[in-house]
């Protein structure tokens, strides 16, 4: 019972993945709450000396694929519980920036905002974010890289401090 | 130059924007992107994202972790929980086995039911910190008269010490088929083990272990002869089966 400890060293990772997935805060604690009781339900089964975070980031995937699928128009809703912490340092292009970037986010398809913010934010390495989601690491290159270029053209598109990024 | 032919490709330039290629190979890419003004401004479109994601969403991880994710407090909770819910299937099921006994043999339905009800008194009995035993290993002797009389069966107590586990002392419980005795271990990290035994007169042969996993609580269990053994902890399965291995061996030396 010990060793589920190891499991809140990894608590702040999932709730920053959990907010950025669904972009809503009681979403996003919800998700973390269900991934952890599974998590701690199931501890027998993780394989000590195995990848716990990878683990745990799989546990979370099933989750939120399961709310998906039973609660599908839930998702994508505008992010607006995204407390702007520390937003008063910013420059106003910044924030817009941060905006832009925060509704693009919101307009991907699911399976591509997963691969963009297990790797951009969470740093899972390209093997493990296939293990994570079940799926073949070329499957994970072609979502990353759409997904890279559809953020990259919503981005543009918007009117905002990121088109004036581009012209300067 | 060959500009016919891509020098990169597009899996390296995302492991170029990820750093996740090898550094020479990242030189040579940057280099790649000199001369490449298209590619060059998209890398830094994906690696303004990255920026942003982790200016975005790094504040998170400054947040204060809630006490109910704490984790003994919490599971505390979420085991008993765990316990009702399956006290629920239990009645359930004793109530659907009592109709269809008549019906039905018994034997596999009852089986199950005493790998559930070992994990179940396991589940109750070791988060106690007063009153984890009604008789404590330092009266090991009378807990082993007191339980082989209630049982009808000549008990034996395995001692553990020489796999970590010590005895912390034994208890009756009562079943569907009759009193049971249950004895606790306890590694010196508190990991709990419990031994749950019950009398079957009508099955006097051996079985092979067999494992159930009943929510958190693995359980190994057995019929030795006149008693039915079930070995119960939240550990990994192995540990459970390499303590079940010395439990067999030490009542059949």
């Amino acid at each position: 019972m010990d060793d589920t400890k190891g499991i809140a060293t990894h608590i702040p990772q999932l709730r920053r993945y959990a907010r950025a997935l669904t972009g809503d805060y009681s979403a996003a604690e919800d998700l973390v709450q269900d991934t952890l009781e599974r998590a701690w339900k199931r501890f027998g089964l993780w394989r000590s000396g195995s990848n716990l975070r990878a683990w745990l980031f799989t546990i979370m995937h099933n989750i939120f694929l399961n709310q998906v699928r039973t609660a599908p128009h839930n998702q994508n809703q505008p992010a607006d519980h995204l407390a702007p912490h520390g937003w008063g340092s910013r420059t106003p292009e910044e924030r817009l920036e941060l905006e832009d970037l925060s509704k693009a986010l919101r307009r991907l398809p699911n399976e591509q905002r997963e691969v963009i913010l297990l790797i951009g934010l969470e740093q899972l390495s390209y093997d493990e974010t296939a293990k994570v989601l079940g799926i073949p690491i070329g499957t994970v290159m072609s979502r990353l890289s759409r997904g890279r270029e559809q953020l990259r053209t919503i981005m543009n598109s918007t009117s905002g401090a990121s088109q004036l990024k581009v012209v300067k | 130059m060959k500009p016919q032919k891509p020098a990169v490709t597009e899996l390296e330039l995302h492991a170029y924007v990820d750093g996740k290629l090898p550094e020479k190979r990242q030189d040579e890419v940057a280099t790649f992107l000199a001369t490449n003004t298209l590619e060059s401004e998209r890398m830094d479109a994906y690696r303004k994202q990255n920026e942003l994601l982790h200016a975005l969403f790094d504040p998170v991880l400054a947040e204060p972790v809630p006490a109910k994710w704490q984790t003994a407090g919490r599971y505390r909770g979420y085991l008993l929980r765990q316990v009702l819910a399956a006290s629920v299937c239990l009645v359930a099921g004793a109530a659907l086995g009592w109709t269809l006994r008549g019906k039905y043999g018994a034997n596999s339905a009852g089986n199950l039911n005493f790998a559930k009800q070992a994990a179940i008194a396991h589940a109750v009995y070791t988060p106690e910190v007063r009153h984890p035993v009604e008789v404590a290993a330092e009266e090991e002797q009378h807990l082993v008269n007191w339980l082989s009389k209630r049982l009808g069966s000549p008990l034996k107590i395995p001692h553990l010490s020489s796999l970590g586990y010590e005895l912390v002392g034994g208890r009756l419980l009562p079943s569907d088929r009759g009193p049971v005795a249950q004895f606790m271990y306890q590694d010196k990290n508190g990991q709990r083990l419990t031994l749950y035994v019950r009398t079957d007169t009508a099955a006097d042969h051996e079985t092979a272990f067999r494992f159930a996993q009943e929510g958190n609580v693995g359980v190994f269990y057995w019929i030795d002869r006149r008693l039915s053994y079930a070995l119960s902890g939240e550990v990994a399965k192995e540990e459970l089966l390499r303590v079940a291995n010395a439990v067999y061996q030490k009542l059949n030396p």
